[in-house]
């Protein structure tokens, strides 16, 4: 009896000791979660979910903080992404937080641009490029169309254009399915 | 000699329809009243336009420079006047513009100063910029570069060189005629490819439904002297004319997946660019013309030789359309594409322009479910499972559709041919290649756009601790330096005072005693050195205000400051 007692708690604390050992061996670094909810996201950095940035808001979400439905550029097909991944489900876009529009790009009004850099510090991903007093241009190939910029310029020059299809990103549409009516 | 031939997978046979339009010989179309010719024609990079309207050009004149490692050049089809140069429609299902000349003829048809190469000397490198500014590009209707497709593999020569006679789509006929009727100058261009690419042998594929063709080829290769050149006649199944499925039959290599032709030595090229080429190299003549079939609900169909540019409608007219015609398509009937518009130019991708009318292509049968017969899997050239394929486009499981190598499927349209249940199964695969290519771009913007944002952030995070260590250093240095000076200046009043025990606290206090004051030093220093503007060629009355405000200002400024 004292001999089995004995030997399992050998056994145990073998086990527990090797858990514990491989526990810190191979820990992960970081939330896995949080990397796959981030390759989700549009990555436009437009802050419309009330995060500074798409990273900010999936680590939320990972935790818990923040709902899967607040990414207006994202919209419906990265909602439907989201809940697939984390198992929960499908919910309409919130309103508070915006609404899905069309993919465009800012493009700043030369003759109205009084060069002032505000717009350069507010671009997430330093797209438009200036110097003080001097005009500005938005590298339409980096910008995200956050809309960030339009905010903090004190001559309203900055509009967002719709980006049009060209020969390279024009897609072929879905087969139209004709159904038969029913005799 | 006999040849030993090999089978390709699957295959249709569809009705040919090609002896209409082969019962008279090749035909010019009188100029029409203007050109448009985008700049944009070929795979690869968009040309840079070289003209402004109002400019005079010639025939053969460049109008786009090749852009970028995979361009091809674009030339004025005839001479004239640059009307325009402006997005304008292209002959492709979108209805999207792209940038084109539009040129009026001036109804002289001159050719320019061209520009010549003596092919039999010149070395391969050169030839190959010359064909590239001579826009010699691929006529089968894949319109890649040519240039790009000269050269030999890695080691330097080739085994085979295969040229595409084949012409297996219904209705075409353009490169019969083209082998009917120019064989030995088609001949020409073939051998200055095999030269460029050093290859072994050269066989000349041709559908045996040409007949004519094959013997216009042999005769002119007899009367060439050549040798290592073959014409051979290939059995007549669509699609033999895809490269890799006539490279199958004529050598029996099979090009797997994710590989080049050129790996295993083979490269394969149109009749009607060899004839192009020959163009190119014996005159120095651009591609500006190409043979176009006009086939399908017409009076009578015939091939013409059809300045880039012209407007289809002025082709087909030649032709007499009926008046039940709806739609043109260019292209045949298996992989040809709708046309937005009667009024888009030919391009050098147009090898048929195929006129429609609901008699002649009625709207196809409804779709029916799927029920899995597997005909499709039977017909594929590519050894695909279409059925499979169809199945996760229809339900966008682009991944799944991926790993049945949808991106292997050449969009022959025989899966869709043969179906009993008629689903459209090569829209399906278009769509799903098309959206996965989105999704890709997509990806990787967004892939960058969180490269550039975390950048952004390390940079800020960078700047503030570059910012807040500078000061910190800055304000290090002064301090040093107002400790010295001080210490200086103590150093004698250090002795006759007595108070020498706690020397830190009014050392410190002493620093920043010192400190402000130099800071107040400075500061009117600057305000000193600052000279008033405007002051030159000033009245005396402006000067005496001048004089009177400055007094003023000196005796209120003077109370504050004796201790200074």
């Amino acid at each position: 009896m004292l001999t089995a007692l004995l030997v399992m708690t050998a056994v145990a604390l073998v086990l527990g000791a090797l858990l514990g050992y491989a526990s810190l061996k191979f820990k992960v670094e970081g939330d896995p979660l949080v990397e796959k909810i981030d390759a989700i996201l549009p990555q436009t950095q437009c802050g419309q979910c009330g995060f500074p940035g798409c990273r900010p808001y999936a680590t939320a979400i990972a935790s818990g903080e923040a709902d899967i439905n607040q990414c207006p550029p994202g919209g419906e097909e990265g909602i439907r992404k989201l809940a697939d991944l984390l198992g929960r489900e499908f919910k309409s876009l919130s309103e508070e937080h915006g609404v899905e529009k069309p993919k465009s790009v800012a493009v700043i009004d030369e003759n109205t641009c009084i060069g002032c850099t505000l717009c350069i510090q507010a671009c997430p991903v330093d797209a438009i490029v200036g110097a003080a007093k001097q005009l500005h241009t938005v590298v339409a190939g980096e910008c995200t169309g956050c809309e960030l910029c339009i905010a903090p310029c004190p001559v309203d020059c900055i509009a967002m254009e719709p980006i049009v299809d060209t020969l390279d990103t024009w897609k072929w549409r879905y087969p139209v399915i004709q159904i038969k009516q029913a005799a | 000699m006999l040849r030993k031939l090999f089978k390709f997978h699957g295959g249709v046979k569809p009705q040919t329809h090609k002896t209409q339009s082969t019962t008279q010989p090749i035909a010019r179309v009188p100029l029409p009243e203007r050109l448009v010719i985008p700049l944009h024609q070929a795979v690869g990079g968009h040309p840079r336009p070289l003209v402004a309207p109002g400019d005079k050009v010639f025939k053969g004149q460049r109008i786009g420079g090749a852009d970028g490692s995979l361009s091809s050049a674009v030339h004025a089809s005839t001479s004239g006047i640059v009307r325009d140069v402006a997005p304008a429609l292209m002959p492709h299902t979108s209805g999207l513009t792209t940038l084109s000349v539009v040129i009026e003829p001036d109804g002289e048809d001159r050719w320019g100063e061209l520009d010549k190469v003596n092919y039999r000397t010149a070395p391969p490198d050169e030839l190959r910029d010359f064909l590239r500014d001579a826009g010699v590009v691929g006529l089968g209707g894949a319109v890649f570069p040519s240039y790009a497709k000269l050269k030999p593999g890695k080691e330097g020569r080739l085994k085979t060189l295969v040229i595409n006679g084949a012409e297996c789509e219904p209705f075409i006929t353009c490169d019969d005629l083209l082998m009917r009727e120019r064989a030995a100058d088609m001949l020409k261009g073939i051998v200055a490819m095999r030269h460029m690419l050093q290859a072994e042998e050269v066989l000349i594929g041709i559908e045996d439904n040409k007949p004519e063709a094959v013997a216009a080829v042999q005769a002119a290769i007899a009367a060439s002297g050549q040798s290592g050149i073959q014409a051979v006649a290939i059995p007549t199944r669509y699609p033999a004319g895809g490269a890799k499925q006539l490279i199958r039959v004529l050598t029996g290599i099979e090009v797997p997946h994710g590989r080049r032709s050129t790996d295993f030595g083979v490269q394969c090229f149109n009749v009607g660019t060899a004839y192009s080429i020959f163009e190119a190299l014996e005159f120095g003549r651009p591609l500006i013309s190409r043979v176009v079939t006009v086939a399908g609900n017409v009076d009578q169909p015939r091939n013409y030789e059809v300045l880039i540019g012209t407007p289809m409608d002025h082709v087909v007219r030649q032709s007499g359309a009926r008046p039940d015609t709806d739609r043109y398509i260019m292209g045949g009937p298996m992989m040809g594409v709708r046309l937005p518009a009667f009024d888009v130019p030919v391009v050098k991708a147009t090898n048929c322009i195929l006129v429609g009318s609901p008699a002649l292509f009625p709207p196809p049968p409804p779709e029916m479910p799927c029920i899995r017969c597997g005909e499709c899997a039977k017909a594929c050239p590519a050894d695909l499972a279409p059925f499979e394929m169809y199945w996760f486009s229809r339900s966008k499981n682009f991944g799944k559709a991926q790993e049945y190598h949808l991106f292997d499927c050449i969009e022959c349209g025989c899966c869709s041919f043969v179906c009993p249940s008629h689903i459209p199964l090569v829209d399906y695969f278009r769509f799903s290649k098309s959206e996965i290519w989105a999704r890709e771009r997509d990806k990787s913007s967004a892939d960058a756009a969180r490269d550039r944002f975390e950048f952004k952030n390390f940079r800020q995070e960078r700047e503030k601790q570059e910012k807040a260590e500078k000061l910190a250093a800055k304000a290090a240095a002064t301090r040093e330096k107002v400790a010295a000076d001080s210490q200086a200046g103590t150093a004698s009043p250090a002795t006759e005072a007595p108070d020498t025990a706690k020397p830190a606290a009014p050392s410190a206090e002493d620093t920043k005693r010192a400190l402000i004051a130099a800071a107040m030093e400075k500061a009117r220093q600057q305000k000193a050195q600052i000279a008033p503007k405007n002051t030159e060629q000033l009245s005396a009355e402006t000067q005496a205000d001048i004089d009177a405000i400055e007094a003023r200002r000196a005796a209120t400024a003077t109370p504050p400051t004796p201790d200074a």
